[in-house]
């Protein structure tokens, strides 16, 4: 039974009596919420409760995250994929957790820099000081796991360098590293242990050590600002109430961070695709292909700029920047209680702490500059330099000759260079952000197509889209001599004039047909004009008998471009039936192109020119690419093109038969 | 022992102003938690579809049924498998007839692969529901009706399809899953 309180009546007072005589839960909240603060509440002191609040979002979108994430090198970039483009608020749900990640980084500086300037640290609260930072150090290995759940691209490459500096600790080293990745190579095992790290080992250690600390901060009370010039005041309502805002405004921080870009889009009258609104999902990881828009996330990108320093030093380097050098850093803050003893050791302190944020502000300004610095660099400046750079190659000699031997000018430009340099290297890793941001995108699409995510997993999908692969392909094997560029775009000229080969840009179209066809063109650095087929004889034919207009009116010109391209499977498809047999017949009559050409059942013999059959369409561009020097196509007349399908007996192919098909699709504009 | 703030009523707003700013706060990762787990809940069942089995020629006009796979194109979640078995039906004819019987081989009573005993009966081994080869109820048996059947087409060039769907277990009443 419980004894009757005075003045309280109703059932739910008798509840709360009853759970307290037997729980005691009234003297439990009071003691929680009833805690004197010296000379009052104030907002600097919210910063730990606001990463409590924190904390306390990450376990709960973390658990709902999940319900739905599955570790698996198959399964990993697949089912976040499936969380952010298809489960209904499945993106609020990631983006709250990824940008909380963020702002816990942010509020512990902030709860750091604020215990170390009002001497919080110092005796008898010690060890809570120390307790505190083994809780940073856990919230930045929760920060660095998560960071690779994903298993996109950017996750992947970034997690690598981490591990791969793991493995650089004295004689534990090695194993360390794969004990964490499970293994000598990234897989399965490496999703698992991260994930058990990330949401099993981790947070549960910074639970324990958490409550520590709380229990720690209570018995010692609130450590005041000093002076104390104002009243005391209670933790409840008073300090809590300035928590609740803090910890309003932090949320409310990390909404607008999510929703803001999609606010926009909306009051630009645009439809938003929520699966691209919040935390980013890059393209699966893939270790075959390169990555060079790698960084860590912004609040390592300190440590990423700080091993430059020791750019050249090799291991030794790294070692020391990795490890040595914030090892040493962190050990001074260990010892900060203990200097704090000392009349100038809190004046040491501060100092210390905020010169250590202060480096790190610069070293990540340092970093930001290098990889934006194209953005803000005024190149009209440079352009001279970079012109002369791209002619000389930085070669001293080379560029005194290029400005007539005026040494003080060729000083002047010479100068210019780093910046030149530092411009390209930044241009190339925006250029490599784009790709990125551009694959990330492709993918989620490739994978939301009706068939879904072969079992395999999306990187067979993304291995086989024509779309992405299809231009590194032409990068890697075809560009050296082909380009691949529409003329009527301002840069064609330039790199018309480097390239080597015929231009395949829109190849199979009528464009492109009526360009061969043009006496101006044929000759020219988009066709035959930097082969050996210059001087060949269809230059000669296009230069010479087509130019006769008694036999070819334009009409019948036109007849034989449009049945090209209705044999590319390109043409338009409006081109009416009458105009290509016409143009079939041109083709095939041995007066006019079935001269030298083969087309279908025409009786001229395979070797003398390509055949015309199918011309344009995939299979006789597999055939062509698969082995340029078969009679159907160029046989003994083939100018440098190498038979990318045909090796020798026991050797590999340049290209396999699917990568054939890859480069085919995509230059015939079919993925 | 109770302690007063200064200002009581300045102290009352205080409190139900912390209260709201705090539950406030803990609500958007709830909120967007239970939003996300309920996605579940808009996901229809694929609508039932007749799925080509076999040929007649494989079903023995004896009266036996025979165990077949049910293959289709699968989406599960983010993954597509293309022709995958995803269930099994038992088919049986009598002796010179076209007409083909198709059970699906799901038990009625709790959901566990119903087995064919012999040439005899069918029996769960789960609890023992016993069914006859036509899929009526043999007594004394914990399942709640007799085995469900599936419509099923027999085409003109002999080819045998199933209307393959799922039924909810545990009930009297066959009623399709949605």
């Amino acid at each position: 039974m419980s004894k009757p309180r005075e003045g309280r009546a109703g059932p739910l007072h008798w509840l709360g009596d009853f759970l307290d005589d037997r729980t005691g839960w009234r003297g439990l909240i009071h003691e929680a919420l009833y805690e004197r603060v010296p000379g009052g509440a104030r907002w600097r002191y919210v910063w730990g409760s606001t990463l409590v609040f924190a904390f306390m979002t990450q376990v709960i979108t973390g658990l709902f995250l999940w319900a739905s994430y599955s570790a698996s090198a198959q399964t990993a970039w697949e089912s976040v994929w499936y969380i952010q483009h298809e489960m209904t608020g499945g993106w609020l749900l990631r983006g709250i957790h990824h940008f909380m990640a963020h702002a816990m980084v942010v509020l512990l500086a902030l709860h750091l820099l604020q215990v170390v300037i009002d001497g919080a640290y110092k005796a008898p609260r010690e060890v809570n000081f120390w307790l505190g930072l083994v809780l940073m150090m856990l919230v930045l290995g929760m920060a660095l796991t998560g960071y690779l759940l994903p298993w996109d691209q950017k996750g992947y490459w970034a997690t690598r360098v981490a591990t791969n500096l793991a493995g650089l600790v004295p004689f534990i080293g090695p194993a360390l590293q794969k004990i964490v990745v499970g293994g000598p190579d990234y897989g399965h095992h490496t999703l698992t242990r991260f994930f058990a790290l990330h949401a099993g080992f981790l947070p549960a250690t910074l639970v324990a050590f958490l409550v520590v600390h709380l229990a720690l901060f209570r018995k010692h009370g609130l450590h005041a600002k000093q002076p104390i010039t104002r009243p005391d005041g209670m933790f409840w309502p008073d300090q809590l109430l300035k928590d609740t805002v803090a910890m309003l405004a932090v949320m409310a921080v990390v909404l607008g961070v999510i929703l803001v870009p999609a606010v926009r889009t909306m009051l630009a009258g645009g439809q938003v695709d929520w699966g691209h609104v919040g935390a980013e999902l890059g393209a699966p990881a893939d270790p075959s292909q390169p990555y060079a828009a790698a960084r860590p996330e912004w609040y390592f990108l300190f440590l990423f700029q700080f091993l430059k320093v020791f750019e050249g030093w090799g291991a030794t380097g790294e070692f020391l920047g990795a490890i040595v050098v914030p090892g040493l850093i962190m050990g001074v803050m260990f010892l900060m209680p203990i200097l704090g003893n000392w009349k100038l050791g809190h004046r040491f302190n501060v100092a210390f702490t905020l010169g250590i944020m202060a480096g790190v502000a610069v070293l990540t300004g340092l970093a930001l500059n290098e990889d934006y610095y194209a953005l803000w660099a005024d190149k009209q400046q440079v352009a001279e330099a970079a012109k002369l750079f791209d002619e000389t190659g930085g070669d001293e000699a080379k560029l005194l000759a290029a400005v007539g031997g005026d040494r003080a000018k060729a000083a002047e430009i010479a100068g210019q260079f780093d910046s030149v340099e530092k411009i390209r290297r930044s241009e190339a890793f925006l250029a490599a952000v784009q790709t990125a941001r551009a694959d990330g995108e492709r993918a989620a699409e490739l994978a939301g197509r009706p068939e879904r995510i072969p079992p395999g997993g999306a990187l067979e999908l993304v291995r086989r889209d024509p779309l992405s692969q299809g231009p590194r392909l032409f990068a890697q094997h075809c560009a050296s001599c082909h380009s691949h560029v529409d003329p009527a775009a301002p840069e064609a000229a330039t790199i018309l004039a480097r390239s080597s080969a015929a231009n395949l840009h829109g190849f199979g179209t009528a464009a492109w047909m009526k360009g061969l066809l043009d006496p101006e063109q044929v000759a020219g650095p988009a066709y035959f004009g930097n082969t050996a087929h210059k001087d060949g004889d269809m230059v000669s034919f296009v230069q010479g008998d087509l130019q006769d207009a008694d036999a070819w009116k334009p009409a019948d010109i036109e007849a034989v471009i449009a049945a090209m391209a209705a044999e590319s499977g390109l043409g338009d498809p409006k081109t009416s039936p009458a105009v290509i047999d016409l143009g079939r017949d041109h083709v095939s009559n041995e007066e006019r192109c079935g001269g030298c050409h083969r087309f279908r059942d025409n009786g001229t013999d395979l070797g003398i020119a390509c055949d015309l059959t199918g011309w344009g369409g995939r299979e006789w561009l597999v055939g062509l690419i698969t082995d340029p020097t078969h009679e159907r196509f160029y046989g003994d007349t083939n100018d440098r093109m190498p038979s990318f399908g045909k090796a020798a007996e026991g050797s590999v192919p340049r290209l396999t038969s699917d990568q054939i098909g890859l480069v085919v699709d995509w230059l015939r504009g079919e993925w | 022992m109770t302690i007063e703030t200064s200002d009581s009523r300045r102290g009352f707003f205080a409190k139900v102003a912390a209260v709201a700013c705090g539950g406030l706060a803990t609500l958007v990762p709830v909120a967007a938690g239970v939003w996300a787990l309920l996605d579940p809940l808009r996901r229809k069942a694929v609508a039932a579809a007749f799925l080509p089995v076999t040929e007649l020629s494989a079903i023995p006009d004896d009266g036996v049924p025979r165990q077949f796979a049910v293959i289709a194109d699968r989406v599960d979640a983010w993954t597509g498998y293309p022709s995958e078995p995803i269930g099994a039906v038992y088919l049986r004819r009598e002796k010179g007839s076209r007409k083909v019987e198709a059970l699906t081989a799901t038990c009625p009573h709790a959901g566990c692969f119903v087995e064919l005993e012999g040439t005899r009966c069918f029996r769960c081994p789960c609890h023992n529901s016993t069914f006859s080869l036509d899929g009526g109820i043999v007594q004394p048996s914990p399942s709640p009706r007799p085995m469900d059947s599936l419509e099923c087409r027999v085409g003109e060039t002999g080819e045998v399809a199933v209307k393959w769907q799922n039924f909810y277990t545990g009930v009297a009443e066959k009623v399709a899953n949605s």
